[in-house]
């Protein structure tokens, strides 16, 4: 067993919630993604016997998504949009500050394990073209330099909780919508902050 | 012209706290539900959203009283909310999500009613973290509140709602895949027909899968009437419905509109307009649409009227190109996204979707043959024989057919956008 007590009550809880403990396999491969920053060969084992299907019926499934990891991440999955409302809003400068600034290039994870960047299809942003999203949580209408800014200060800050909000006050822009409500809960890792799958952090 | 403000009524009323149950009950909230499940039957809810008339507003455009009719009887139903919205240039749902989660449950509970389903899943795309935590949020306070669970509203109905995030797979949008997401596989599409999900659906149960903003429509729809929608919009287009206009504007966003106005008309008043420049082209509905060109602004923004005009109304996304964007790379980003985004089932997509990346890269890269337009061409019409829209399929799905649509748009209408990048002919003599 590799999963802590605390991870594994939690996925059998999720498991419970659908009528077939197959259907909490994806969620799953979050408790494993927030675990690790990937998903580990342990994890799979371990979500295999939790939910009664083979290993590689496990890989076969975290292999199709994105936004499960095959290789370490680092403590910011730093995601660019480069789709076609950012593509025509200069993203490209934006990827390329943002490539500069860490030294990689796409889907490369720094030797500290701070920063790995990805270039990423749409985000659902394009309303505040370009957009950029760091755990998940998304900043909007940024800049080429406001890019860099939010590099640098996370790299100096090493914030412990992203939160969407935060970092859209402090770097973005023009937004797809009035966000209107102002929110403190984001994520402490590489996987989308959210209650259910117990990675959603306050920020005090 | 102006918005008509039904789905982003309450929004807009308390926009400090639209998210909580006790501010959307304050603006009149559940209100629908509590009448339904008073005095009302299941035939006369499928009544009222069958005259309004309602059309999906995922992007296929299908009738929702009759997808709602085709459901088969069984025990054991399913509602599937699809909130994957992904389609490049779309984020009406990410609104109605983020800003008025009890909208859409309350549509849920009536949907549901309405097909007797007590089982029910919110499936959000992963990249929308902070949509699915309020949404998450409103369903434990309409859980503490007893609208959700057991006998709700004090009714015999149950319903359960599980909130399903996704992991980054746009074809999940694709309805079949989608349940194929939620049942804890790969997000392959599955073969319809023989089985649409109406008859064997998730864990092969017969299964409504409605979109976000669809579901979000309903409590106003039982608020008033279906008569009262369908009176809005046009005949074909009824209601209201959220375009998310982006690209090359000065006033990009959500706008909330009745069906009927020109693309021209709303992009000049409520996108005030695009920045001292004219409009080269212009996506109608979403990446998977052909493109229109800037002398095509008074077409009307209606499902048919875009169909006539070679196009559709899809998802509502609308992207303006200005004269000066390049188009081959408008067009490159559009065809990368579809070969990233299949699901590699079937080999005219897979195969098909990379080429054309692979060739569109060389000839933006001045590295293009003479010889490239007709492959790019070749390479459509052996994912879409014809190259006619809507597309002929060689593929499970539409997807791949979706990615000829940027590449065609491009040789019909902007062809020496393309040719000014390929070497010359020389002639030796």
């Amino acid at each position: 067993m590799s999963w802590e007590t605390e991870r594994l009550e939690k996925a059998k809880r999720i498991i419970e919630m659908y009528p077939q403990k197959r259907s909490a396999l994806g969620p799953l491969l979050y408790l494993a993604q927030d675990k690790d920053g990937y998903i580990s060969n342990e994890s799979i084992v371990e979500i295999s016997e939790l939910v009664g299907i083979t290993e590689v019926q496990v890989q076969s499934v975290a292999s199709f998504y994105s936004m499960y990891k095959q290789e370490p991440t680092g403590k910011y999955l730093v995601s660019v949009c480069k789709s076609i409302s950012c593509e025509i809003s200069n993203a490209s400068d934006v990827i390329n500050k943002v490539k500069e600034f860490t030294g990689l290039s796409n889907n490369e994870t720094d030797d500290e394990n701070l920063f790995t960047y990805e270039s990423a299809e749409c985000i659902g942003a394009c309303g505040g073209a370009p957009a950029i999203q760091v755990n998940y949580e998304t900043i909007e209408g940024l800049t080429p330099e406001k890019a860099v800014d939010l590099c640098k200060w996370l790299e100096e800050e090493r914030p412990e909780i992203i939160v969407a909000d935060e970092l859209q006050e402090k770097f973005g822009g023009i937004k797809s919508f009035d966000w209107a409500i102002a929110e403190n809960t984001g994520t402490s890792s590489p996987v989308p902050g959210f209650q259910t799958y117990n990675t959603s952090r306050e920020k005090k | 012209m102006k918005e008509t403000i039904l789905l982003t009524n309450h929004m807009r009323q308390s926009p400090e706290d639209s998210h909580l149950l006790k501010s959307y009950e304050k603006n009149g909230g559940y209100k629908a539900v509590k009448k339904v499940l008073k005095s009302g039957t299941p035939e006369e809810v499928l009544e009222e959203i069958k005259d309004s008339n309602i059309r999906g507003r995922g992007g296929a455009g299908f009738p929702t009283g009759v997808k709602w009719g085709f459901l088969a009887e069984d025990e054991e139903r399913y509602l599937v909310i699809n909130g994957d919205e992904s389609e490049p240039g779309t984020f009406k749902d990410r609104i109605l999500l983020e800003r008025d989660p009890h909208q859409l449950i309350e549509g849920m509970i009536i949907t549901c009613f309405a097909a007797n389903i007590s089982k029910a899943f919110i499936y959000i795309r992963g990249e929308y973290a902070k949509p699915a935590r309020r949404v998450q949020s409103a369903v434990e306070q309409a859980y503490e509140k007893g609208y959700l669970g057991k006998n709700i509203f004090g009714s015999s109905m149950n319903l359960d709602i599980v909130v399903h995030l996704g992991a980054g797979a746009y074809i999940c949008g694709e309805e079949t895949a989608l349940l194929n997401s939620l049942e804890g596989r790969r997000g392959e599409p599955r073969l319809k027909p023989p089985f649409f999900p109406a008859v064997k659906g998730l864990y092969n149960k017969p299964t409504l899968v409605n979109n976000v903003e669809t579901i979000s429509s309903v409590p106003w729809i039982m608020s008033n009437s279906g008569k009262d929608y369908s009176g809005l919009g046009v005949e074909g287009s009824t209601g209201t419905r959220i375009f998310s206009l982006s690209g090359h504007i000065n006033n990009p966003g959500n706008y909330e509109i009745e069906m009927g106005s020109s693309f021209g008309e709303f992009v000049d008043t409520l996108g005030k307009g695009v920045k001292n420049k004219a409009i080269k082209a212009y996506i109608p509905g979403g990446a998977s649409a052909p493109w229109l060109r800037g002398d095509q602004l008074d077409v009307k923004m209606t499902i048919d009227d875009v169909a006539n005009e070679g196009s559709m109304l899809g998802s509502g996304a609308v992207v303006m190109m200005d004269e000066d964007t390049n188009l081959v790379l408008a067009a490159k980003s559009l065809v990368s996204f579809f070969a990233h985004e299949s699901c590699g089932q079937c080999t005219p997509c897979r195969e098909g979707t990379t080429w054309l990346e692979n060739i569109l890269e060389r000839v933006a890269s001045g590295r293009g043959r003479m010889s490239d337009i007709d492959l790019l061409l070749d390479v459509c019409d052996n994912i879409s024989p014809g190259l006619t829209w809507p597309p002929k399929m060689t593929t499970i799905c539409p997807l791949g057919p979706s990615a000829t649509a940027s590449i065609v748009s491009l040789m019909k209408d902007f062809r020496s956008e393309v040719e000014i990048l390929l070497p010359k002919k020389v002639v030796i003599s």
